[in-house]
């Protein structure tokens, strides 16, 4: 059995051997594995798929394994967000995701590392330690869906399924050489994902080539009655697998191809915007001004939720506890302990950004430039179809490398999170290598114009051979 | 005559009550009615804030809330949304309750009460919707208890704040508010004020229009009135004292009827409120001509028209449109052809007095049938007061066929009595219909009356009026009396 196989590939296995062969094949290669991108191995996968062979499954996954992220609720499994302070909780609920999964007959392999709490873009702060990035065991992979995207490019699981608050689906895939989508704020029911934040995030597929992620979507997408954020844009992902960009309206924003930017990233990624003009398309350069405040703006409206989202988390009823000789006094243990460095310090500067004098200075000022994002996205997309820029101004970087500075580690979410301030659709895929480490080509669209986005990208694989490059190391 | 309030009194009213009549909680399904059910029985993963979850909106909640803003004559707002509300607390799952900040679902509004001197008009701020909290139960006395237990059966309960301007001027102002308002929500019934932490109120008081302090947490009407009289002496006394008021939160000890202070305004805690991101802005227009149509006739209009329709008194009326059951009750009696006057005297005097003298509430009703009141004390003991049953007690007494003692005893058997019976068979069980000897005596007494001659005939000595005066009373009963015993009452009248 190949190690990397498309899911047209793997239904292919299962129906010439069976969907246990397939999953132990998984879990063999899981049991090697030098990336550190599970948390957890279900111990019940062979079970399952054991049970979908004798029992059948017409679902379009019949089979197929998949990794989750582990901030995504898996009944009977532990959902540990990366942080010591769930220790011990296995929710009692799935989450919508994951019940749209398992009618489609998909296989759960486990749950994948993650900053904690999916704060972070390197998969360093997880309590499970970090996970390498396949190319370069030495590097991070990305993050915070780092251990979904390491997982899919190391072998070790067809796709997965990530979050995206402000980059944390597309910049792994960017660092790890797959393709990795942002779905339209509203697109994919977040019920049963632990919130970062709220109003920015949205859960994302992974996978190692775009037909895979829109196999994905066309299962896990639409609207969901317990999220009320949720709308059903009725969009047919697969219809959208088609070989040709003609006609199609190109537009580069040169605000994110701004300093700073590795000089083989900005080359690969303008290789890849005249590709698309050898296949048909056009392309000319957009201005959207306010991108340069996107990043603080980001920072402020994420950590102002979060520092809400994670009051819950007080030892009372669920998780990790300290004792203490009140319930204050063990509130307050709990979390000292319970949190890492990094959750710690986004808490504080969100109570901060919240707090009486200092809302309307920051909240409520970020909010205002939210608006202005939006804005320019919108402007910019009312000239052309897509913009088109790097998903990660640098290659990956080495464990520890920046871990010690948070403010650099913020900066590299520069080219994610605008899309996550405008709510609109970014999928990042593989074009170019730089020293043997992936590069990203992110492309944004329309709200729910998810169908031109997934276009333009299975156009762009069909055309070039970037996503069929694997990482040697454990190849 | 104009009230002068020489105290400069003003009291504001926050209160939150209960929407316990929706069926289904504020985000979740969880069913509300767990108010005699074990702990923790009426939870589902949303109230109890696991994480990963979201909240979902109860539409029925934000309709009682628009109905509760038009039955207070408040704005409705266009648009309307919800904000996080950030603190720490054991029986707060999330860590934050969901709750409306600027953009409350109903802005200016007033309510009339009687006042110090007549009308008086007590303005509404706004009234908001929120989510109730779970709830503490200590093991043992809150000092000595060892330890906390958590019941989140309440949590997610919708609840509305209304939010008053500080019209009131004296603590009875402040009850008479309260008593009018738990009426209007229960006559638009999406609130039942017996279920136990239905109303919580928090008011705000100073004195000498001067700096306010607020006291939290009263759960009766009655407390309020006490708290406030107590605040308002201490306020009076500080000042006195030379003294000067701070503002602070108080907490009223209901045991012993005094206020302590629980935090000053430089401790007071900064809730960072921010925009519910998980619950879309709304916009209700378009739902309030509906609404408006379903709203019932509310008890100031249903005062006034039992005056005219039924000629009874004022003080009748309000009593019987303090509760939307007792006032459909009345009706339903009139609607037998029975005295509306009579009718009302025996319900709001006699009925209502023997069922407050006996800790019974009117919990439900029947329509047109019966209601069913029950001891707020101890629940088990329910009584049903058939419509049948008063319209026969009174047409009873109307017809001066038992006397108003023997009705009040028949009032009385049915509520001290869980058999059921009819006002018929008590009065025949327990002989209360005007007896024989009853008749006679009213007979004998006519008789002398009208018959002066023969009674001096008598009294000088012939006996044989004595006979005509028998003979007159016989009449007048039309035989029905005993003539022994016609004679020996005659005797004993002219003896007297």
């Amino acid at each position: 059995m190949a190690k990397w196989m498309s899911v047209a590939q793997v239904k292919e296995k299962i129906i010439e051997d069976s969907a246990e062969e397939v999953t132990a094949r998984y879990l063999e290669v899981i049991g090697k594995s030098k990336v550190n991108g599970y948390t957890k191995v279900s111990e019940k996968a062979l079970e399952h798929a054991r049970r979908i062979d004798s029992e059948g499954h017409d679902g379009p996954l019949a089979g197929v394994p998949i990794a989750i992220k582990d901030n995504i609720s898996v009944v009977g499994l532990p959902n540990s967000c990366g942080s010591k302070i769930l220790e011990g909780y296995v929710p009692p609920f799935n989450a919508h995701v994951i019940e749209k999964l398992l009618s489609a007959g998909a296989v759960i392999l486990g749950k994948t590392n993650m900053d904690e709490f999916a704060m972070g873009s390197s998969t360093e702060t997880s309590y499970f330690g970090p996970t390498a990035n396949p190319w370069d065991l030495e590097r991070v992979p990305g993050g915070s869906s780092g251990g979904s995207a390491a997982v899919v490019a190391a072998g070790e699981a067809p796709f997965a399924l990530g979050s995206d608050t402000g980059g944390s689906v597309r910049c792994p895939a960017a660092f790890c050489g797959v393709v990795g989508l942002k779905p339209t704020y509203g697109a994919v029911s977040r019920y049963g994902v632990v919130a970062y934040a709220n109003s920015l995030e949205q859960v994302g597929p992974l996978a190692n080539n775009v037909a895979d992620i829109a196999i994905l979507m066309d299962v896990i997408a639409g609207y969901d009655g317990r999220d009320s954020t949720s709308i059903d844009s009725k969009i047919e992902y697969q219809k959208a697998l088609v070989d040709d960009v003609k006609g199609l309206k190109i537009g580069v924003p040169k605000e994110f191809f701004g300093e700073g930017i590795h000089p083989d990233v900005e080359k690969a990624v303008w290789n890849a915007i005249h590709k698309y003009e050898s296949l048909g398309a056009t392309w000319e350069e957009v201005s959207m001004p306010n991108i340069k405040y996107a990043l603080a703006s980001y920072y402020i409206i994420a950590m102002s939720e979060a520092s809400s989202n994670l009051a819950r988390f007080d030892g009372t009823r669920y998780g990790f506890r300290e004792s203490g000789e009140n319930w204050h006094a063990m509130v307050s243990k709990t979390r000292a302990e319970g949190f890492g460095t990094e959750v710690k310090r986004r808490i504080l500067l969100g109570t901060y950004a919240l707090s009486a004098g200092y809302h309307d200075k920051y909240y409520l000022k970020a909010l205002k430039v939210r608006t202005l994002v939006k804005q320019d996205f919108d402007k910019a997309l009312a000239k052309v179809d897509l913009l088109m820029a790097p998903t990660m101004p640098n290659p990956a970087f080495k464990i520890g490398e920046k871990i010690e500075d948070p403010l650099t580690l913020y900066l590299s979410d520069v080219n994610t999170c605008p899309i996550n301030l405008a709510g609109v659709p970014s999928v990042s895929v593989p074009c170019g290598l730089t020293d043997g480490l992936p590069i990203g080509l992110q492309i944004m669209g329309k709200p729910f114009d998810e169908p031109t986005v997934l276009r333009a990208a299975y156009t762009f694989e069909q055309n070039t051979d970037y996503h069929t490059k694997r990482p040697p190391e454990v190849a | 005559m104009v009230y002068e309030n020489p105290d400069g009194i003003r009291i504001g009213l926050e209160i939150h009550v209960q929407l316990n009549k929706l069926k289904t909680k504020m985000f979740c399904g969880c069913s509300s009615d767990y108010h005699n059910a074990a702990p923790n029985t009426h939870t589902c993963p949303i109230c109890l804030g696991l994480p990963g979850t979201l909240p979902v909106l109860n539409k029925k909640a934000v309709e009682a809330a628009i109905k509760v803003g038009l039955a207070l004559e408040g704005e409705i707002a266009e648009e309307t949304q919800f904000h996080r509300k950030n603190y720490f607390y054991p029986d707060l799952p999330k860590g934050f309750q969901v709750t409306q900040y600027d953009f409350p679902i109903v802005g200016k509004g007033k309510v009339v009460i009687e006042g110090e001197d007549g009308e008086h008009v007590v303005g509404i701020t706004r009234a908001h919707m929120e989510e109730d909290p779970g709830k503490l139960v200590h093991i043992g006395s809150i000092e000595k208890s060892k330890g906390v237990l958590i019941d989140y059966n309440r949590s997610g309960m919708p609840l509305i704040e209304t939010v008053t301007e500080p019209d009131m001027r004296s603590p009875k102002e402040a009850r008479r508010f309260l008593d009018k308002f738990r009426n209007i929500l229960e006559y638009l019934d999406v609130f039942d004020g017996n279920l136990e932490g239905a109303m919580r109120v928090d008011a705000n008081v100073s004195v000498h229009w001067g700096t306010r302090v607020e006291v939290k947490n009263i759960s009766s009407h009655k407390g309020v009135e006490r708290a406030l009289l107590y605040e308002i002496m201490r306020q009076k006394n500080v000042i006195r004292r030379g003294g000067k008021i701070t503002l602070e939160t108080r907490h009223f000890d209901e045991g012993r009827g005094v206020t302590i202070s629980m935090r000053t305004k430089e401790e007071a805690e900064d809730y960072r409120y921010f925009r519910e991101p998980d619950l879309m802005p709304m916009r209700v227009t378009d739902w309030i001509p509906a609404i408006r149509e379903t709203l019932p006739e509310l008890p100031d209009a249903k005062r006034a028209r039992f005056i005219e329709q039924y000629g009874i008194t004022d003080m009748h009326a309000k009593a019987l449109t303090s509760k939307i059951m007792l006032a459909d009750f009345h009706e339903s009696i009139c609607a037998q052809g029975v005295d509306p006057k009579i009718a009302a005297t025996w319900t709001a005097d006699v009925l209502l007095g023997e069922l407050n003298y006996r800790d019974l509430v009117i919990g439900a009703d029947v329509q047109g049938y019966a209601i069913i009141c029950y001891n707020q004390k101890n629940p088990d003991i329910v009584r049903h007061i058939r419509v049948n049953d008063m319209v026969e007690l009174v047409t009873f007494f109307a017809e001066g066929k038992i006397s108003d003692r023997a009705a009040v005893e028949v009032i009385r058997s049915i509520l001290d009595s869980k058999e059921e019976k009819t006002p018929l068979q008590i009065i025949e069980e327990r002989g209360l219909l005007k007896a024989e000897s009853d008749l006679v005596t009213m007979a004998v007494e006519e008789t002398i009356a009208e018959n002066e001659a023969a009674v001096q005939d008598y009294l000088g000595g012939a006996e044989k009026s004595l006979n005509f005066l028998v003979g007159q009373v016989m009449k007048k009963t039309k035989g029905t009396a005993d003539a022994k015993t016609a004679r020996e009452l005659i005797l004993k009248e002219l003896k007297g």
